[in-house]
């Protein structure tokens, strides 16, 4: 069985192809294409602008991906496209070409929607082998403490108020640090020359966390940073021991706080689910230093973290596909005229029939 | 759980060297917990000890263990004096990261909850069975205990709330048929533990909030169980003047959480 898969909920557009041999083969990754939309610095991707960015984009992506494979449409079982959540307009012109798609190739009644965070958590298992772990999936929108659970990938904790990628972004944005590659990427540049911990705001409850405290107080204060360790103007920010507080310092405060609340209500999951497994997954799942942590935490209870590289922890159209193909596969269908899109749609709401109750 | 791992004990814990190591009992959310004994041979205390996490900054870390520490202890003198059951505080130490307190002989709701569905009987467990609802009901009054004297637990899970068990291991259990074996799991006093994360408020948010963190956890955690959350929350109604207002608080704490946009 061979599915292709459609991501746009957001500011990437992917293309993937997978397929599916026999039963308890590894799945085999056929094309894996994405194409970016940059929104123009100090500004974050609008609905509209990114929209228009995916609709220009994606019938070259898919020609691209039918000619440098070799398949043909005839070889393809099932078209997968991202439901939800995301942005609306994005989301609405990936399941247009979904939908075009679908009609051209004779598919029009094998037209899968994929939850997005079902993609992700499915591609981390299915590229990590990870059979059974606690997720957490962190992204530009999302930040979940996730574990399976008859039939459901349950949420056990989130963030009260906004997403960790969110919070990243606009952090980059106050102290202007640019969205190209993405701001998470050059935040984790510039903490590597960060030495000094500011006291930032530490805000966890139980397996749930807050950012906005944090945030809020960067944008307060981002224009008081000292230009370099020696600028002496009285007024600017000073750590408790007098120090001068520089733009790399307060990036490596920012990941040495917000990283170890993600790391402390994952472990809070993990004990409580009795879990030894940890899957990092979604965009922000490819910083290093968070991948890092997490290791440390599950080699102190004796368990073993996973995590992707970029390929597959940023959204990508294989991780549709493959989400998908697994619903495919256990009958699910779905026809063009019942094939919406909805910004809203929690992880736990999707039946996850292609696994085992206890796992 | 309890690992390979070697973990050391803080002092004065690590002295003796005469008697063994106390066993490690489990590793909790951010804690180790020994059984050991403390001031006298004879009395059994359970030891929360929080080492170094070595993925977080030491500044970070010692400040936050101390935070908990002192949350912790305070929360327990206060609950104890003013009447709300939680294990009695004996003695902490924040710089070493320990807190000794009575050691509660039973096991947490988590544990008594899944030996009920799942022995034998799988899902076919009664959920409107007088044993499982009584548990809700006095798990219901003691929160409502704990909000009434103005604490908020911060990290209400059913891995911290326990049933002490007052009959000794194998007292006649096996004379019993299995729905009274089944039965018993659920029997005793209900005890509030794990005040690290705890505030003093009286803010019906903090307590919605705190009632919710409970409820998406047992939804999460027992999901053939969910049902019964409604008769925690049906005691809870009944136990308190304001609790009444703090349940309409959590049908907008609920609201709010399903709405949250959530975007890839
Ligand atoms: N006083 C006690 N008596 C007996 N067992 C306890 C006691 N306190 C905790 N436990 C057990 O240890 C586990 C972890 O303790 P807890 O205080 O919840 O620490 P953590 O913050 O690490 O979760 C609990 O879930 C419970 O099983
Ligand atoms: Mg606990």
């Amino acid at each position: 069985m061979i599915a292709l898969g459609l991501e746009g909920s957001a500011n990437k557009l992917g293309i993937g192809l997978i397929s599916h041999p026999a039963q308890g083969k590894p799945p085999i990754i056929l094309a894996n294409l994405r194409h970016t939309y940059h929104a123009p610095p100090g500004s974050g991707f609008l609905p509209k602008e990114t929209a228009k960015h995916h609709r220009s984009w994606i019938v070259r992506l898919v020609k691209q991906t039918l000619q440098q494979t070799g398949i043909t449409p005839s070889q393809i079982s099932c078209i997968c496209y991202t439901k939800g959540p995301g942005m609306g307009a994005p989301l609405q012109s990936v399941a247009v070409a979904a939908r075009t798609i679908a009609l051209l190739w004779g598919l029009e009644d094998k037209l899968i929607g994929v939850n997005h965070c079902v993609g992700h958590i499915e591609m981390g298992r299915a590229i990590t082998r990870a059979s059974n772990p606690v997720v957490l999936y962190v992204s530009g929108g999302n930040t979940q403490v996730i574990a399976y659970s008859h039939y459901r990938y349950r949420i056990f904790g989130e963030a009260l108020d906004i997403a960790i990628g969110n919070c990243l972004d606009r952090f980059a944005r106050a102290l202007n640090i640019p969205n190209d590659p993405a701001p998470g990427y050059n935040i984790e540049q510039l903490a590597k020359g960060g030495k000094e911990l500011v006291d930032l705001p530490y805000a966890v409850k139980g397996m749930d966390c807050s950012f906005s405290g944090i945030l809020a107080w960067v944008e307060g204060l981002a224009d008081r940073l000292a230009s370099d360790e020696n600028d002496s103007r009285a007024d600017r920010l000073k750590t408790e021991e007098g120090k001068v507080v520089t733009p790399a310092d307060l990036c490596f405060s920012l990941q040495e706080t917000v990283f170890a609340m993600l790391v402390e209500i994952t472990e809070r999951a993990m004990a409580h689910v009795g879990a030894e497994q940890v899957l990092i997954v979604g965009g922000v799942g490819c910083n290093e230093r968070l991948q890092q942590m997490m290791g440390l935490m599950a080699r102190e209870r004796g368990g073993s973290v996973y995590a992707t590289d970029e390929r597959f922890c940023i959204d990508n159209g294989i991780m549709i596909a493959q989400a998908g193909l697994l619903a495919y596969g256990t009958g699910v269908r779905g026809t063009v005229e019942d094939s919406e899109t909805t910004q809203r749609f929690r992880t736990d709401e999707v039946y996850i029939g292609w696994r085992e109750r206890d796992g | 759980m309890a690992q390979s791992t070697t973990h050391t004990l803080p002092p004065p814990f690590n002295s003796s060297s005469t008697t063994p190591k106390p066993p490690l009992i489990t590793q909790g959310a951010e804690a180790l917990l020994y059984k050991t004994t403390y001031l006298t041979p004879s009395t059994p205390i359970a030891l929360k000890h929080r080492p170094k996490k070595s993925y977080r900054h030491p500044t970070l870390d010692t400040r936050l263990t101390k935070a908990r520490i002192l949350a912790e202890a305070r929360v327990l003198v206060k609950c104890k004096r003013e009447g709300v059951v939680v294990p009695a505080v004996l003695g902490a130490d924040w710089e070493e990261g320990w807190l000794a307190c009575e050691w509660i002989e039973g096991k947490t709701i988590r544990a008594a909850l899944d030996g009920y569905l799942k022995r034998d009987v799988g899902e076919e467990a009664d959920l409107r069975g007088e044993g499982v609802r009584g548990l809700m009901g006095r798990i219901g009054v003691v929160l409502a205990k704990l909000h009434g004297i103005g604490v908020v637990h911060g990290d209400l899970t059913t891995s911290n709330l326990m049933v002490r068990q007052l009959e000794r291991e194998g007292d006649g259990l096996e004379s019993l048929s299995l729905g009274e074996n089944r039965e018993k799991g659920l029997e005793g006093e209900v005890v509030i533990i794990d005040f690290g994360l705890a505030t003093q408020s009286v803010q019906d948010e903090d307590r919605a909030v705190d009632l919710y963190v409970l409820e998406r956890a047992f939804g999460s955690t027992h999901p053939q169980a969910e049902g019964l959350f409604e008769e925690v929350l049906r005691v809870y109604g009944e136990s308190y003047k304001g609790a009444k207002v703090v349940l309409r608080r959590l049908e907008d704490v609920r609201l709010r959480g399903r709405k949250k946009s959530m975007i890839g």
